[in-house]
């Protein structure tokens, strides 16, 4: 193969490009189906208590209705009927039972659905929709509640921690106690949520949805509905962005496929930008405290860091919050410990970066602060107390060169013009800080399957269940496939999103690329092998082992006449097609052995003004350790998306409620604040690029939800290295600051 | 949304009979305000009278000032060569506020009628006295952050959003507008109002007068101004706080001074007082200091928004600052 860009470690560029940028990439909301309704929500305008009496009568003799859903009407649904909304095999359900009772979790929630012949006339009859209530007291303030925190009753790796003696930190030498905390963000992908719902006969259902994962969509519908999985078809080619909102079935999703059934027509829900904040997760609002103490010379002798979580009231979530503490440095003492508090709220959902982003916000805020209360440079803090082996389990890591890391990034942000003490620097009449933090997640293989279907005319076709909410995933496959089998990339077509595709798992915790990548990257070596096998004497007895596979030719180097195509070896045996299934999995041995993590540096410049208390990200350079780099261009853009959302993290970034009524007050684009291209300076991208041996067949480590680790703390430390003041409540506004 | 009609209007005398035939009907220019609030259910007229084709649009020089067409874009102005020389408080005032999509589409009599963007007046479920008179408002116990820390009333403490108008008001602006009674000129301080007993009216304006022009006139300040407006990112985001600064200097003795300040009261909040403190005065940071203690009496902050108390005398020595060329 003549084309660099095409084997792993390439800058291919993407392979849905064309389609996207000419709006040929059909995403769910663009289906129109025959008979097409149109389904919008009413929300409650409580926050906890019950429906007393819902007024339909309206709303159903407006134009167009069709029905109005309600507790009353609703179809019945198995699951809800014997109350495991979320007992789905993956704990992916859609938790609450919407329109199956009366009862009301959270403002917002849907308490009935208008479905009419267009969306304009269904979201005006959705307003004449009135309900009466019998309230009850609710509580969605946080801080308030901290004393209500429960210990997770459904995460073991969450339950009290301690290695070693118990705040051990308090009778270090240097020490010091911080809370931090991180208000709720919510993913505001691009694309909002939603779901098509088409029964095809009274046990099948066709939907076209937003998902991360359409294997878990169509398994939740199977099992919600109690329908066997084959007669529900889940189509998901096309994902305008998740960041994790996408990794469950929504209550609102059952609730558009109960209407489908009740109008007996398809129904298409799209939910409007201020229910992506109400109904559909967000990054829980978490209030952290660190304990962290050193001797004087800058060993850490003990953390402590317990977080408190905000929840909804009907499930549990958690995520990994406390987890980086108890590795990312070699400290003998540390304890860690997670609340989850209830709240009258809908449920958080994994948000990019889950629990490490809002974790290493807290811990490497500490560890800075500890390096000024040292007085010594906070890299050098770093690296004194790097771990040669994981402290948690001790274990060898697979992988770790996050010390490389740390240099290659002093050296492009230019570390050395940063002064130890802050307040040191200004320029253009604005203070100049430098800042830098670590991030890290697990490097998570998942099982998957792939097809690899050799085609007479020696085109290849990939398959695999994976979804695609945007890293460029078919992109990275057809480079995998297009690396090991030698074939040019646009003789390779890989297939996603359908639910019917060979099983793979969710696109999230950063997986795809090693689970469905590894099952591609071996599905190919089988089918190579296979080729071999058929191809008679063509190879001239050739080793196995010295064979070259390229230009869709097996070759031997040492005999040029030994040779042949992929297509002459199917036309020689008869074949119209080959084609190779493989499950790949990690085995639990190797995962037993090494501890597998990715890891991410950010290092940022800012400026802040001293008086107006606006900061300016400057320059930011993020760096990944996540083994080898399938595709440099794709992964670059990652790794740059993630500095962006760490930006809104870090400076912008806040969903408010008014606790008085259990009420968003900022739930749109206009006043929750994403950052702008004004907002996003030059972002240098690095990898380190070093295969980890024992991840994935390719060496790669995932990369997804580093990107966004460490950049928040990054720039607090900045802010800090700038101005003095240590901001330990994000977002990072002017008023904090003057 | 409501269903409404929608008429178009070619004349500044349909325009204004249409909306007089129907007490609900109101006029729609770029949209880009009263759409959203339709959508929101905060507004719900059941007519619409298109007046964005009606031909005020032109920016022309008059013997003194220039009059500026009240359904010229807000991109048209701030982009026009006539106003970036002699006005050009105004273009960076405009080019300061929303994006560039929006100014393309937002003209200048919406500008100056859109409403403020209190979480309470959008949220049909909250109470708020400007979008539903007696219910209360539920900003002055709530979440604040973004509010008025001048001229207040117990009824509503909402800012008023625009940062063209902060500009305007600077530059002694008059509002021209027709009505079924005829022509008639409003100074820029008398347009907008504070909110009193009656936070639901947001300006002078009566029912079925339609803007057609905004005058300016002549003005020394074309050299030292500047438009500053702290916020929460760098661009397309309401005010914080802003300032209009504009100075007419004689090397370093201040001749004159204008100055206004935006996200700090229900209308754009002229500093007169402090214009005078400056007046004779040599430039320094501390002149301006001194102007921006005298800017601030009065003022009072609620429980989100008293970083204000500090941020608005910062902003405007800040500003002020750039305008006289003394920073970086
Ligand atoms: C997301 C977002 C961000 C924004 N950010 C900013 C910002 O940072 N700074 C800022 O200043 N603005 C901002 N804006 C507001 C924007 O400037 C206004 O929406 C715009 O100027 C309104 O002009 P329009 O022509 O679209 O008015 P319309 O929406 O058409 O009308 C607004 C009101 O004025 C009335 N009206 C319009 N023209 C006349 C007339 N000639 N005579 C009588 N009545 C009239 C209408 O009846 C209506 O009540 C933002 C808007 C949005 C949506």
């Amino acid at each position: 193969m003549k084309n660099k860009d095409e084997k792993i470690g390439g800058r291919m560029s993407r392979v849905d490009a064309v389609l996207k940028v000419t709006g040929g990439a059909t995403y769910f909301a663009e289906y129109e189906v025959p008979n097409l309704t149109y389904g919008v929500l009413v929300p409650s305008t409580i926050t906890r208590g019950r429906i007393k009496n819902i007024d339909t009568k309206k709303a159903e003799s407006a134009p167009g209705v069709l029905v109005v859903l309600t507790h009353v009407n609703a179809p019945k649904v198995p699951a809800y009927e014997a109350k495991e909304p979320s007992k789905t095999s993956s704990g992916r359900g859609p938790g609450m039972m919407a329109f199956h009772n009366d009862e009301i979790h959270f403002n917002g929630q849907p308490i009935a659905m208008v479905v009419a012949d267009t969306f304009e006339r269904a979201t005006y009859a959705a307003s004449l929709v009135k309900a009466e209530y019998q309230e009850q007291k609710h509580q969605t303030d946080l801080k308030a509640n901290l004393a209500k925190g429960n210990v997770p009753k459904t995460n073991k790796s969450l339950q009290d921690y301690q290695r070693g003696e118990k705040d051990a930190y308090k009778t270090a030498p240097v020490n010091l106690e911080e809370e931090y905390v991180l208000p709720s963000e919510v993913h505001n992908p691009m694309e909002l949520h939603g779901i098509l719902a088409q029964w095809d006969g009274p046990d099948k259902l066709t939907v076209y949805a937003k998902t991360q994962g359409v294997k878990m969509t169509q398994q939740v519908i199977a099992e919600t509905f109690k329908l066997p999985k084959e007669n529900v078809q889940v189509h998901s080619q096309f994902v305008g962005g998740a960041f994790g909102m996408s990794l469950r079935v929504w209550p609102h999703e059952i609730a558009t496929i109960l209407a489908a059934k009740k109008v007996n027509r398809p129904v298409k829900l799209v939910i409007t930008r201020n229910e992506m904040f109400t109904i559909a997760g967000y990054r829980p609002h978490t209030h952290q405290k660190i304990g962290i103490g050193a001797t004087k010379d800058g060993k850490i002798v003990g953390i402590s860091h317990w977080a408190n979580v905000q929840n909804s009231n009907y499930e549990e979530f958690t995520e990994a919050t406390v987890a980086m503490t108890k590795f990312m440095y070699q400290i003998p003492n540390v304890n860690t410990t997670y609340r989850v508090v209830p709240l009258d709220i809908c449920s958080p959902i994994p948000m990019r970066g889950p629990g490490e982003a809002t974790g290493a916000f807290a811990l490497e805020s500490a560890i800075d602060e500890l390096s000024y209360a040292l007085d010594v440079d906070p890299i050098e803090l770093r690296i004194m107390n790097y771990p040669e082996k994981d402290p948690e389990r001790d274990l060898p890591w697979s992988s770790n060169y996050v010390r490389e890391a740390y240099k290659m990034g002093a050296d492009k942000i230019g570390w050395s013009n940063r002064s130890n003490q802050p307040k040191a620097k200004m320029e253009d009449g604005m203070w100049v800080g430098y800042g830098m933090a670590t991030g890290t997640f697990g490097a998570h293989r998942r099982p998957a399957t792939a097809r690899a279907c050799l085609n007479a005319n020696g085109t290849l076709l990939v398959q695999s269940a994976a979804s695609d909410i945007g890293p460029g995933t078919g992109t990275a496959m057809v480079q995998i496939a297009a690396d090991v089998m030698g074939i040019p990339a646009n003789r390779i077509k890989f297939e996603l999103g359908e639910s019917n595709l060979p099983d793979a798992p969710i696109q999230g915790g950063s997986a795809t690329v090693a689970s469905v990548g590894s099952a591609v990257h071996e599905a190919c070596i089988e089918l190579r092998q296979k080729l071999v096998e058929l191809s008679g004497n063509a190879l001239k007895n050739a080793k196995v082992d010295t064979l070259v596979y390229e230009d869709g030719k097996i070759n031997s180097p040492k005999d040029r006449s030994a040779s042949i195509t992929y297509a002459e070896v199917l036309k020689r045996n008869n074949l119209p097609k080959l084609e190779v299934t493989k499950e790949s999995k990690l085995s639990e041995d190797q995962q037993k052995k090494f501890a597998m993590y990715s890891f991410s540096v950010h290092f940022v410049k800012v400026h802040v003004h001293p008086t107006t208390g606006v900061v300016k990200v400057k320059h930011a350079v993020a760096l990944a350790d996540a083994g080898t780099i399938v595709n440099h261009k794709t992964a670059s853009s990652q790794m740059m998306g993630g500095a962006v959302g760490g930006i809104g993290m870090a400076l912008t970034e806040e969903a408010v409620i008014d606790h008085r009524f259990g009420r968003y007050v900022n739930n749109n684009f206009a006043d929750y604040h994403v950052p702008v291209n004004a907002d996003v300076p030059e972002v240098d991208v690095l990898f380190v690029d070093k295969k980890d041996p024992y991840t994935t067949p390719m060496g790669s480590k995932g990369l997804g939800e580093i990107a966004i680790i460490g950049m928040a703390p990054a720039i607090a430390n900045a802010v800090y290295n700038a101005t003095g003041k240590r901001i330990r409540e994000l977002p990072i506004t002017p008023d904090k600051l003057i | 949304m409501k269903a409404f009609q929608y008429v178009r209007s070619t004349t500044a005398k349909s325009a204004i009979e249409a909306l007089a035939k129907d007490p609900s009907a109101m006029f729609l220019a770029g949209g880009t305000n009263l759409v959203d609030l339709m959508k929101r259910g905060v507004t719900e007229p059941d007519k619409l009278i298109d007046i964005s084709r009606l031909p005020y649009t032109k920016i022309e020089k008059e013997s003194s000032g220039v009059r500026i067409g009240a359904m010229a874009l807000n991109s048209q102005v701030a982009d026009d060569k006539l106003i970036q020389e002699k006005w050009p408080l105004l273009s960076l005032a405009l080019n300061a506020g929303a994006s560039a999509q929006l100014r393309n589409k937002a003209t200048v009599g919406g500008n100056m009628l859109q409403r403020t963007r209190c979480g309470y007046f959008y949220d049909t479920e909250m109470d708020c006295n400007k979008r539903q008179p007696g219910s209360g408002c539920g900003a002055k116990e709530g979440y604040n952050r973004m509010h008025a820390i001048f001229g207040t009333s117990e009824h509503c403490i909402a800012v008023h959003p625009s940062d063209m108008c902060i500009a305007l008001a600077a530059l002694d602006a008059t509002v021209i507008v027709q009505g079924p009674k005829g022509e008639r000129k409003i100074p820029f301080a008398d347009f907008h109002r504070l909110p009193g007993d009656h936070p639901e009216k947001d300006n002078t304006l009566e029912k079925g007068e339609l803007i057609t022009a905004v005058t300016l006139p002549d003005s020394p300040y074309a050299k030292n101004v500047h438009y500053l407006k702290v916020r929460d990112r760098t661009s397309y985001a309401f005010a914080l706080v802003s300032v209009a600064a504009a100075l007419e200097l004689d090397g370093k003795t201040i001749k004159s001074a204008r100055l206004a300040m935006g996200g700090v009261a229900h209308k754009p909040w002229r500093l007169l007082e402090a214009e005078k403190a400056l007046v004779g005065q040599t430039v320094s940071e501390a002149t301006f200091q001194k102007a921006a203690e005298v800017a601030m009496t009065g003022a009072k902050g609620y429980e989100y928004n008293s970083f204000k108390l500090k941020l608005a005398p910062n902003s405007i020595v800040e500003a002020l600052k750039i305008a006289a060329g003394l920073t970086a």
